[in-house]
Parts: C-alpha cells; structure tokens; sequence
C-alpha cells in the first residue's frame, strides 16, 4: 500500500465529528431532553473540533490542496506550537472532549466519530506525522531592470540568438537589417468572431 | 438531430429530476399516511410528528440504498450498453455518468440519515419522557400499556428508571442503527477527492464496510419497536371515542384495552435484489481476473510510452472504448483505465501507456521500458483485465462528414478510429455514409507524435495506393517549440516532406483559427451533416461548440454540425 498520511484521514474525520457533535447538541438543546447542559457543551466541543480542524496540514509529498479561506485560521492554529502542530496531543485532546458528549444520547454518534478520528491521529502521531501550516509565499515584485543585462546592439528584425554570436566585424553593419523584412510562413489573421 | 442534442444535454438534468420527484413523492406520501393514520394515533400521543419524519425518511432512505449498488455494477451497464436496441445515442451517454449517479444517490442517503437519527432520537426522548412520574393523561395511560398479561405495550421503554443510551444500547434496532452510521460516516469521510488521489487503497478497503451496513440495514426493523394499533382493536375500539374517555378505559364496553404490534421489517425486501445483483457483479470481476490476458507484443517509445498488445478469449472491442487493467504484482486492488488503441479487425487489443503516475511508472518499469535489456516474455508481470467499456466512437460512421479533433493525449481512441478506417478502407465493397473525415490534432510536445506519426503515415501510403487520398484530411498543430526547433523547421521549409513527422502533410505551427476552420468545412460541404467529435479540455470543447452552433446554418436543407459530447 502506498504509504497515505494518516492524518489527512484523521482530519476529515474529526471534521465531519465536530459537525455531527454541534447538530446533535442543537436536537438536544433545542427538545430540552434530560442533561441538555450536555448538548450546548457538545455545540461548543463542536466548534472547537471544526474551527481546529478546518486548516488542512501541508503534506510531506506533494502539495496540498488548501480548503476554501483557510489561511486565516492557519494563522490562529500555528500560534498554539506544538499544542496543534503534535498529534499526540490532538488524539488526547478529541479523547478528552469526546467523553462528556457520551453521555447524552443525541450526541453519542459524535462521541463515536471523534474517537475514532482520535485513533487514527494516535495512528499517524505514532508514524512521526505531525501539522505543518501551509504558507503562503509572498509574491515576488519584478526586479524592474534587474535582467537587462545588455541592451541589444541591433534594431530588430534581428535573427535568432545563435546568429546572433557571430564574430565582431559584422557589427559594422549592424545598422541594417539582414535580408528582407520578415515573412510570415502561414498568412496571420485575427481570430475574432 | 438538433433535437437529439437538446435532449442529450438535458437528460441528465430529467434523470436527476426523476430521481429527486420520486424522493420527495416517497416522503410526503408516507410523512401524510403516518400523520392522519389511525392505527397510529396513539403513537402520535407520545411521540408527536417526529414519528412521521421518521418513517418518511426511512422510506426515502431504503429508496437510496436499493439504488446505491446499482450505478457501480459496471458489468450490468455493458450488458445495458450492448443490447443496442433499447440504449442508443443519449441513453447511453447517461451510463457513462454513473458514478456521478452513486454519488448523489450517497449525498440523498446522508441526508435522510441524519433526518432519521435526529428524529429518532426525539422518539427516544419522548417514550423515555411519558414514563416519567410527572407525565399524565393519555400518553402516560398508553406508556403503562403492557404491564398485565393480557395487554401489549406501545411504548418500548418500560420504565423511568433507565436512561435512553440503556435503552438504545440494548434494542436491536438501538445497536444497528448506531453500526449503520458509524459505517456510512467512516464510509464518507474516507471517500473525499483528496483521500481517494492520495490512497486509492484506504478508499476502496474502508468503502467495503457497506457490507456491514447492509447486513445493519436488513436487520434494523427485526426489533419492530414502531408500534401502532392492529387491525382488530381498531374494530372494537374506537379511537376517535376513547382518546376523550380514558377514565372510561377499563369500565366501558365500548373502549377495550387497545392492542398494539410491531411494523414488520421492510429494508431488506428493497436491498435483496440489488444485493444479488452486485453479488453478481463481483463474481463476473473476479472471473474475468482470472481470465487470462497474453502479452503478445511489448514496444517501448522513446517519448515514455508503453505500448502493449494484449490478447484473451472473447474480447470484442469497438473504436473509442477503454478498459480497465489491474498488475497484481504491483497492486492488487487498482485498477487503471486506458484507452483502447487498436482496431477491432485486429486479432489483438492493444494500450499505450504513459508514465504519468506511480501506477504506470512501476508498469512501465516492470516492462522494462527504462531501457534495461530485453525482458523475457515468462518474466513480464501478470495483467488482469476488465471491459471494455465505455461509449464507442462508432457515431463517426452515421454521418456523411465528420470532424475528429483531438489534444495531446486525447488522440488514443482516434487512432483506434483511424485505424479501423484504414482497414475497412481495404474492404472497398462496403458501401459507407462516410465520405471525408477531418482529423485535427493539437499537441505541444513534437516528441509525442512518433508513435502516432507512424500510424498516419501508414495510413497515408494505404489510401493513396486505393485512390482515397481525399478520403482523409489531417492537419497538425504543434503548440510549442524552441527557439532550436523553429531554426530547424525554418530552414526545412521548402522540402516535400514535413521535417517532424515525415508526413506529407504539413505540420502547422501555433493554435488552429476554428473560424477558418469551420468555415472551409461548411464550404466545401454545403448541405450535410457534419458529425463533429471531440477529446480534450473543457475550455477548447466550448470553443468547439461555438463554432459548431456559429457555422451551422439556420436552413434545415444547410450545412449543420452537430456536437458530440462524448466523454472517453
């Protein structure tokens, strides 16, 4: 089997278990059913889970298809360190927040899902994986000027590059343009419809 | 045939309609039935409508999963795809699309499933609630229901005293129904694009845990905890009298005990026949992975292409086909689809594969095309495979003209079409519709021609040595070059012969004017249909389109060019 990441798995697992903790808790809260506390918890843990989970990590091979407008929760997730970036931690971390959830019924499903999305983030920890912000590089501004080298010695219509190395003597009549004015092989029109 | 294009482009959107009327029809019919029902009036007491979108969205949900299994039958479909009398033209366009079919036939089950969870849950609750000791009048009455011998319970939670994850953990229906979501969220959490390009293998492993939901799924109603009225205590009690008269209950003749049952089990008569059919399915794949597949002939191009010609029992091709291959040796769970390059008057079938991924650079390797010695043929890897499949390009043939453009590596089902032109060429008896084919090819790598250029030049000798050199009209468009190469051509100009593939016909430089194109063609065929196929990006297929519905002309006695969208 050719060697996945673990943790992409793992991040889309927890992801669908933030939103089934959020609309279980909401069912809870909103039918007011016994230990509804346990719902707005849930809506809570919920949101946490997807608001860390929605960054995708950047892969170790190939690049990384980022989700849509993720860059600016990648800023608040690379500022926890290694609370975020460690996935021994991010396994401990679901673990934790998925217990209370299991004892309401509504939400029991969601405290399932994001067991198992924390057992494969112990998986991936355990395979050396761990979370790398994907960075955005900075655009690089035109050097204005800075690959002009040499300005040309002809006007154009100048032959190609290799003719162009010939030895210095034909630089006397450089000012002319060798041979007619340039023909075009295939006649040349618009293409407007 | 203007006809036929509006109703190609549009059957999929008539297909996806259908499938959601049903959907909704379903629903709103059992959410109506299950609210006005009398033999449910009393469930209605405790549980209120969250009973009917429960149910409502069972119905809609044992709907989906008969559909499920049947898009990925890919055997059916050929089947389908075969018996040409009731799948022609745009009905078998719409067989091409069945993954898309699958996945919103997924998309329709999560759906549904979370409208279930979520209301049965709140049913749950509501049973749990009316055995409270605050609950009264009649849904505490009905709660009690069953306690005696001679009565039978409505409401499945006996006692206040448990708490509702007890009671879902211990009913058959609780315990299927928590295995059945866990399995479609492991299921689709695990089927997103990324997960799939990034490992095919988790994909496929963990989709095969729908067994588990099937298997969850048809014994999910055996606890038959959905009770309502039987038929005969409807007779004798009256439901409209009694809910007013519960003091009544016990003392008057006229509201007895009512008596309740269980709904039987319906999920499984909806899944059995797809279930058989897929069980099916899956015997003819490995089947024909045991098939044997002979090398017969192993040519490595130098521009990275793999060209393989294959043999097996019973195979039967048609232009523009592709097939499915599987190296065991490499992966025992991918297989791959290429394009069928050879005709089907060959005695073999044949692929060109190009090293483009970790699949087809083992592949390539393993064919030892990396210019290590020549392998022998006991030491090549076993191939599996399956097909062919897919919409043949034999539409070519229906029309008196036709227009065959291709980009880069979109030419491989062309060079099967224009191979099975060169050999029916031959055969001068058969009378064709067929009289010019217009074959225009954009590539930007001269060093991907060589194989193909060997094909055009055979065919171009073969027609001009049967008098059918205007039969075939090819013109290439090389789309990049350096500054080396453009020297080279330029200084070759004036020669017979084009200087990068040798053809007659001259190579043309830079994209193609679709304008000129189009127009030449409608000029020098005033009043014919004009089949138009294309293989290629999407943004050149607009362009293409364009000028297919630009150039066609509004007198139906004119020139027109119709557009076939086929997806190879």
């Amino acid at each position: 089997m050719r060697q996945i990441e673990w943790a992409m798995w793992a991040n889309e697992q927890a992801l669908a278990s933030g939103l089934i903790l959020i609309t279980g808790g909401i069912v809870a809260t909103a039918g007011q059913f016994a230990q509804w506390y346990l719902g707005t918890y849930s809506i809570a843990a919920g949101v946490l889970i997807c608001l860390l989970e929605y960054p995708r990590g950047k892969r170790r091979k190939g690049s990384t298809m980022e989700r849509c407008g993720q860059k600016y929760l990648t800023r608040v997730v690379k500022v926890f360190g290694p609370l975020t970036s460690n996935y021994y931690i991010r396994a401990f971390l679901h673990l934790g927040l998925s217990v209370p959830a299991g004892f309401l019924l509504a939400t029991i499903l969601g405290t399932a899902c994001l067991a198992i999305a924390s057992s494969i983030y112990l998986l991936a920890a355990v395979q050396g994986e761990q979370w790398t912000p994907i960075e955005t590089k900075p655009k690089e501004r035109p050097q204005v000027g800075g690959t002009i080298k040499q300005p040309p010695s002809n006007p154009p219509p100048r032959p190609p590059a290799e003719a162009r190395k010939k030895p210095s003597e034909e630089e006397e009549g450089a000012g002319v343009p060798v041979g007619g004015p340039q023909e075009n092989p295939m006649p040349v029109t618009d293409e407007v419809v | 045939m203007m006809g036929c294009w509006i109703l190609s482009e549009s059957l999929s959107i008539i297909l996806v309609l259908s499938w959601l009327g049903v959907n909704l029809y379903l629903f709103i019919d059992t959410f109506r039935w299950y609210e006005e029902e009398e033999s449910f009036l009393y469930t209605r007491v405790i549980l209120g409508s969250t009973l009917a979108w429960a149910r409502a969205s069972a119905v809609c949900l044992n709907f989906n999963c008969m559909l499920i299994l049947l898009p990925i039958s890919r055997n059916l479909l050929s089947l389908m795809r075969g018996t040409s009398s009731c799948f022609r033209g745009p009905w078998r366009r719409q067989l091409d699309k069945n993954l898309k079919f699958h996945k919103l036939v997924a998309y329709g089950i999560a759906m549904n499933a979370t409208i279930h969870v979520s209301a049965h849950l709140c049913n749950l609750e509501h049973y749990h609630w009316s055995q409270s000791p605050e609950a009264e009048g009649l849904a505490a009455a009905l709660s009690k229901l069953g306690d005696s011998p001679d009565e039978t319970y409505l409401n499945p939670i006996r006692t206040f005293h448990t708490n509702t994850i007890t009671e879902l953990l211990t009913t058959v229906a609780g315990i299927t129904g928590l295995l059945i979501s866990l399995a479609l969220i492991l299921i689709m959490t695990s089927s997103t694009e990324l997960i799939r390009q990034a490992s095919y293998e988790l994909f496929w492993c963990t989709h095969h845990v729908f067994i588990i939901f099937l298997i969850g799924l048809a014994v999910h109603g055996a606890g038959r905890i959905v009770r309502g009225q039987t038929a005969e205590s409807l007779l004798l009690h009256n439901v409209t009298f009694c809910r007013e008269h519960l003091a009544e209950w016990q003392t008057a003749a006229r509201c007895p005990v009512p008596q309740f049952s269980g709904k039987e089990p319906s999920a499984w008569k909806w899944v059995l026949g797809p279930v058989v059919l897929y069980a099916c399915e899956r015997i003819i794949r490995f089947w024909r992975f045991q098939q044997e597949v002979v090398i017969t002939k192993v040519v490595s191009h130098p521009s990275g292409v793999l060209e393989l010609h294959m043999k097996k029992r019973d195979f039967k091709m048609a232009p523009g086909q592709y097939v499915l291959i599987q190296c065991p040796s490499i992966s025992s769970l991918e297989w791959h689809p290429f394009t069928l390059t050879s005709a089907p008057q060959e005695d073999f079938f044949s692929v060109h594969i190009r090293a483009a991924g970790d699949w087809t650079e083992a592949l390539c390797k393993a064919f030892g095309a990396e210019g290590q010695a020549l392998k022998e043929p006991w030491s090549l890897p076993r191939l599996a495979v399956d097909g062919p499949f897919g919409a043949a390009l034999t539409d070519v043939f229906h029309y008196p003209v036709s227009m065959c453009i291709a980009t880069g590596i979109g030419v491989t089902p062309f060079a099967s079409l224009l191979k099975s032109i060169w050999y029916q060429c031959c055969e001068s008896q058969t009378q064709w519709k067929l009289s010019k084919v217009y074959f225009y090819w954009i590539c930007r790598d001269p060093g991907a021609f060589e194989w193909f250029a060997d094909l055009l030049l055979s065919l171009e000798t073969r027609m001009s040595e049967h008098a059918k050199t205007h039969f075939l009209s090819y013109h290439i468009f090389l789309t990049g070059w350096d500054e080396n190469q453009a020297f080279h051509i330029a200084l070759h100009w004036d020669e017979n012969t084009d200087v990068i593939t040798g053809l007659r016909q001259k190579t043309f430089y830079g994209r193609p004017n679709w304008n000129h194109e189009f127009r030449q063609v409608a000029y020098s065929h005033p009043s014919s249909n004009i089949g138009v196929f294309f293989c290629g990006p999407k943004a050149l297929s607009k362009i293409i389109q364009r000028m297919c519905r630009l150039y066609s002309s509004a007198d139906p006695r004119g020139v027109h060019f119709h557009y076939n969208r086929e997806s190879f």
